[in-house]
């Protein structure tokens, strides 16, 4: 009996699947789907040339480059873009020392609100405090960029990419696409996700910011090295993850060794063949 | 109930003997998993995966109990106190991370022991009620998941909410006043996040429960065995300890290794990047994907695309997703061949490895965006998966002939001659 009833069951989801099989199979060979213009031009993000210092199983930050990006941010990005997981303080662990995270945090007004008086105040930014928020006076939303690089697939080689993917829209886009033409106020640029982007190209000439260290500020040693420091922003513990994971790794490794022994040994003799 | 030739516990020692008369907890111990369990000799790897999975609800629960210490189940500060364990909390991304891929690899090991199950036909009678309950703790183990994945309050967890209870929206008259009543709103809100929290924390002690009555059951006859035949005499069983102890301690460590390399060198590769967004009800995301252990189930609910009979494509698709796993409870009855071992049953196991390669197809289908070829392919293997279960296996399990099968265990191992010597009771 209830092999009977699974098999009516059976039928009767097959049956339904196969309807929907059908009707999809016919209205895909009446109206074969047209690819998008996002499809055809869309781009996967790429590594700068020598590729990120922190990619790969022994990867670490090179604090230089995420000195540089913190630059590239605070004089760039932050214009428009707020930091706000990110405290003053965790900037020691990217190489600064107590005076100068002090020094960085008193160039920013932090707001207050006093709830006695329900006015908003401000202070000096003190190393406790968090980047403040941003306010942006154009339309839009220029999204928080403390976790940026891990709410994208892609991450860091996003970021370089968008940075610096901006372009002219190709004359074959616009032959096979004539309706997809970038609207006035948005920007093209293939890596992001509907190709036409709001922001304007932010590191648009070279030399755009004037490094401490002597680096050339090319657009793509800026893109990179920003890239960098918001990969730094999104997994500050990324260095001490990797070296704890080796040696965990060494430990489980000769662990197992000794267990596999240990297996071997107590099994000796019972396996037969 | 045990095999006649289990050792019994002795304590030997004044104390030990005072403890087995007050409370026989080392006895218990020592009968469940000590050298009183005789468990047969020839388990394969296949059979280290239970263990491992206990150790997993484990681990997720020590994990899951250190992060509530530092989370806060509100809307407005979800978001950023998980951040806030991953920046300032001492070892807190450790924390995360091991809970967030401790989920993963508890779905990887119960999902190799339940197939480890459709193999070697490990729900066939005696061992019914250990598959039933192994079912419910898959059910318990897949509501959990998804309502910790809601807790980070990210975007994929504020869509996968609302995707996943506007599912009870299909159902016909009572649907949208159950789908408010589960959510406690219209939508996914601070209530629903509550609620989740406190089930999240809830649901885990639940399933240990469960699988206190699945390790009872499958102590009544005992653990199966690749060839299916059953034990006959002690030649067949070598004491659980030290003999899987041992074995187990090694699986463990091969678990381990693969397990931390995810959580220290790829953390979030099997994650979303969605999820590092805050939920923002005002904007959906382009493609909703639930977590990765949910992807067959999913291509499933979204393989009826189109109104049937009576019933609504989307009515169809719910049923059908939780008839996905509902039929698991009635493969006792379905599958009739009294042979339980897959090396034994030549149609059965072609069936099998098809279903493997069905489930993975359908997984990765359940991942991708709704969009063909994709939608054409989920549905011809969700008939696949239906017809498997529902029409191949009554079937074939009635007519198919499987091939001769050891005359023991031992024999199994031993080979013919030496196996036949053991494995003849000897006159007391």
């Amino acid at each position: 009996m209830i092999r009977i009833l699974s098999i009516l069951v059976g039928l009767f989801f097959s049956a339904a699947l196969t309807w929907s099989v059908g009707l999809g199979a016919y209205s895909y060979v009446t109206e074969p789907p047209k690819e998008t213009v996002e499809e055809a031009f869309h781009l996967h993000p790429h590594e700068p040339a020598g590729g990120f210092s922190f990619n790969g199983l022994f990867g670490k930050f090179d604090n230089q480059q995420l000195q540089r990006g913190f630059k590239v941010y605070s004089e760039v990005c932050a214009n428009c873009h707020a930091l706000k997981l990110v405290a003053f303080r965790d900037l020691k662990a990217i190489g600064y020392n107590d005076d100068e995270v002090k020094a960085i945090a008193a160039k920013y007004q932090i707001p207050e609100y006093d709830p006695t008086t329900g006015e908003v105040k401000s202070h000096a930014g003190l190393a406790k405090d968090r980047f403040p928020p941003v306010v942006y006076a154009g339309s839009g939303h220029p999204p928080d960029l403390s976790l940026v690089t891990k709410a994208r697939h892609g991450g860091a080689e996003y970021v370089y990419s968008l940075l610096t993917g901006y372009a002219e829209q190709p004359a074959e886009l616009l032959k096979r696409f004539p309706e997809a033409k970038t609207p006035d106020g948005l920007y093209y640029n293939p890596y992001f996700a509907n190709l036409n982007i709001a922001m304007p190209e932010p590191l648009a000439s070279d030399d755009q910011v004037t490094y401490s260290d002597g680096t050339k500020a090319t657009k793509a040693q800026m893109a990179a090295d920003v890239a960098a420091f918001l990969t730094w922003t999104a997994e500050p513990k990324l260095d001490k993850r990797k070296q704890t994971g080796w040696a965990v790794l060494g430990f489980l490794l000769f662990a197992t060794t000794l267990a596999y022994m240990a297996y071997r040994n107590i099994w000796a003799g019972k396996k037969g063949h | 109930m045990s095999f006649p030739w289990a050792k019994e516990y002795t304590p030997a020692h004044p104390f030990t003997k005072w403890i087995d008369e007050k409370l026989p907890l080392p006895r218990f111990v020592f009968n469940a998993v000590g050298a009183g369990y005789p468990v047969p000799r020839n388990l394969n790897y296949a059979w280290n995966f239970g263990i491992l999975a206990g150790f997993c609800l484990m681990l997720q629960i020590v994990t899951g109990v250190i992060l509530a210490m530092h989370y806060a189940a509100n809307q407005t500060v979800a978001f950023d106190s998980v951040e806030h364990i991953m920046r300032d909390v001492n070892w807190g991304w450790m924390m995360r991370y091991a809970h967030a891929n401790g989920a993963s690899a508890f779905f990887v090991v119960v999902y190799i022991h339940i197939f480890r199950g459709f193999f070697y036909s490990s729900y066939k009678a005696p061992r019914e009620m250990i598959w039933l309950l192994g079912v419910v703790i898959f059910l318990l183990m897949m509501a959990t998941a998804f309502m910790g994945y809601v807790l980070p309050w990210g975007q994929m967890s504020f869509w996968g909410a609302k995707v996943i209870t506007g599912l009870f929206g299909a159902i016909p008259l009572v649907g949208e006043p159950i789908q408010q009543w589960l959510l406690g709103g219209f939508a996914p809100d601070n209530a629903a996040l509550n609620r989740f929290f406190s089930l999240h924390f809830l649901l885990p002690f639940v399933i240990a429960g469960v699988v206190i009555l699945h390790i009872w059951a499958l102590h009544i006859p005992g653990s199966s065995n690749p060839t299916g035949v059953e034990v006959k005499t002690e030649s067949d069983t070598v004491p659980f300890h030290p003999y899987y102890t041992a074995k187990d301690g090694f699986g463990l460590g091969v678990f381990l290794i693969g397990y931390c390399t995810m959580l220290f060198f790829f953390p979030n590769a099997l994650g979303h990047p969605d999820n590092y967004i805050p939920a923002n009800p005002m904007q959906t995301p382009a493609h909703i994907v639930p977590e990765w252990y949910f992807w067959p189930f999913y291509a499933i609910l979204r393989a009826f695309t189109q109104d049937f009979l009576f019933f609504p494509a989307k009515l169809l698709g719910v049923l059908a997703m939780f008839s996905a796993i509902l039929v698991w409870f009635f493969l006792p009855w379905l599958d009739r061949s009294p042979v339980r071992s897959g090396h034994f049953r030549p149609t059965f196991r072609k069936f099998f490895y098809l279903l493997v390669i069905d489930l993975l197809v359908l997984g990765y289908c359940g991942g991708s965006p709704a969009a063909e070829p994709y939608v054409m392919i989920s549905q011809i293997a969700s008939i696949y998966y239906f017809a498997h279960f529902l029409i191949i296996l009554p079937i074939v399990s009635a007519i198919e002939r499987p091939e001769p099968l050891p005359f023991s265990i031992t024999e199994a191992v031993l080979g013919h001659d030496q196996g036949a010597a053991l494995a003849t009771p000897q006159p007391a």
